[in-house]
């Protein structure tokens, strides 16, 4: 995801000189310069599964859908049916070739006026190209927003408290899962969103760029009581594997289907045509390949790219792999053979060829960590 | 930073320490683990199990990579560090301490190709970018 960048200058996000005062290890991703770790990956992971940590994924990319022609024309570009969509709630959903490989993931927000749609900074651009060509027909404009707005994540246990001592919105629980709402929070106007990328309770703030900085010192300061931490980008990654969350450009790319990727709960054929609707409906009379989640021993990581096998015979990859800090063993998550995918069968993963290392372990049924209920 | 002036490195980021009587201590980097990341566990040679310089004696898994140990010298393992494989955090910590892999009974002199502090220093900068 990060190969071929390295000479191309990194932009930015807002909080960047914050980060760095904090110990951030910067890395390059998707053209961004964002912070790996402040330290520990484990100690921020666990932070967030037993207290709170404080994300900034302000390289995403917002894009403002408006206009009289804005459900039909999202209605036609993501599977998901929007037209269910009233304000103040967000749903989950892929946009996809007309083949039905996934142009990309992400997060659409109903608003009084239009809607906000969220999608990856690796495919930013290519989205909006895509999002451009299929306006044609469609009274509707398409408007990009990610360089004026920041987006902190406040994830954990004790999120809503510390959110909610910031916060002018009276009860945050009235803001339920996948819903959103405006608001202040530390004097700073956000749309505060109950969502995430950890598989924990928290919010998702969206703020101008101009405030990014107020809004972050201010988490930081009102969570610090409640053990809450800066977390970068390696623990977002083995929080997110744990609670089963697809990564693009990883787990799903233009070559795989949201069929394929077990994201059919995405994909409403019922709503009518959309882009890759046809394609969609023969895969989903024969699918080639299935998306399984493996839970390997504390002594067993598996990787990216690392061949898995029934028997003698290789039936699939692992696409997401690493350390579950709080199952507490390697987890893998990959494509296999449909016939493979019935939770239970034994498959084995190489892990290493030379000397040669293996893990045999049953298909498990995603995600791999589920929040005890509060 | 402890002093390393007693230390020798590898190209494969591994550092040696005379302990004196024919023997040394063997770990990774500073440079290392922060590349590696959080380690995970390590893969560590028993007691009595012979090194060659040069060749795998083991591994090291992190959040990022599995990645190999390469002996700095040939000898016998003489110890292990329990404690690291209790917590392998220690090789985060403190890397050119607590957080020491094993000790080795060496055979003849150490290799001559070991770098010093300040050479090791410029190559792992040039090794990063």
């Amino acid at each position: 995801m990060n190969e071929g960048i390295k000479n191309v200058p990194l932009d930015k996000v807002p909080l960047d000189a914050a980060h760095r005062a904090l110990g951030g290890q910067m890395v390059p991703f998707a053209g961004y310069s964002m912070p790996l770790h402040y330290g520990s990956i484990r100690g921020e992971h666990l932070a967030v599964r037993e207290r709170a940590g404080l994300f900034d994924v302000s390289h995403m990319g917002e894009v403002n859908v408006t206009g009289p022609g804005a459900l039909a024309f999202l209605e036609r570009l993501v599977t998901n049916d929007v037209s269910k969509l009233s304000p103040g709630r967000a749903l989950y959903t892929v946009m996809c070739h007309p083949d039905g490989g996934i142009v990309d993931d992400l997060l659409v927000y109903r608003d009084q006026e239009g809607y906000m749609c969220v999608v990856n900074a690796g495919r930013r651009d290519v989205d909006l190209e895509w999002m451009s060509q299929c306006l044609s027909g469609h009274d509707a404009q398409v408007t990009d927003v990610s360089a004026e707005t920041a987006l902190l994540a406040v994830q954990g246990p004790r999120a809503k408290a510390i959110v909610q001592s910031l916060s002018s919105v009276a009860d945050l629980d009235a803001i339920r899962y996948y819903h959103h709402h405006f608001g202040e929070v530390a004097g700073v106007p956000v749309r505060i969103s109950r969502t995430g990328y950890t598989g924990e309770d928290g919010f998702e703030l969206y703020a101008s760029a101009a405030d990014a900085e107020r809004l972050w010192s201010a988490i930081l300061e009102a969570g610090s009581p409640h053990g809450l931490i800066p977390a970068g980008l390696g623990a977002r990654d083995t929080l997110r594997l744990e609670a089963g969350f697809r990564l693009y450009g990883q787990d799903i790319d233009e070559a795989s289907d949201p069929l394929s990727a077990g994201l059919g709960w995405v994909v409403k054929p019922a709503k009518g045509p959309f882009i890759g609707s046809e394609a969609l409906a023969a895969i989903a009379a024969a699918p080639p390949r299935a998306f399984i989640g493996m839970k390997l021993g504390p002594r067993e990581i598996p990787r990216h790219g690392h061949p898995i096998y029934r028997g003698a015979r290789q039936v699939g990859a692992v696409t997401s792999g690493s350390f579950g800090f709080t199952v507490g063993a390697g987890l893998a998550m990959g494509y296999v053979e449909p016939q493979c995918a019935t939770p239970g069968t034994e498959l084995r993963i190489q892990l290493r060829a030379d000397p040669l290392q293996e893990a045999t372990a049953p298909v498990l049924a995603l995600p791999f960590y589920k929040r005890p209920e509060s | 930073m402890p002093d390393l002036s007693a230390y020798r490195f590898t190209k494969t980021h591994e550092w040696v320490r005379d302990e004196g009587a024919g023997e040394v201590v063997v770990g990774i980097t500073d440079h290392a683990q922060s590349q590696l990341g959080d380690v995970i566990f390590l893969e560590l040679p028993k007691v009595g199990a012979s090194l060659s310089a040069g060749a795998r004696f083991g591994a090291v898994e992190s959040v990022k990579a599995a990645s190999d140990l390469n002996s700095p010298v040939s000898g016998e393992v003489v110890a292990v560090n329990s404690q690291v494989s209790a917590s392998p955090e220690l090789v985060n910590k403190d890397p050119h301490g607590q957080g020491w892999l094993i000790r080795v009974r060496v055979e003849g002199d150490l290799p001559g190709d070991l770098l010093d502090s300040a050479a090791y220093d410029s190559f792992a900068q040039a090794d990063s970018h």
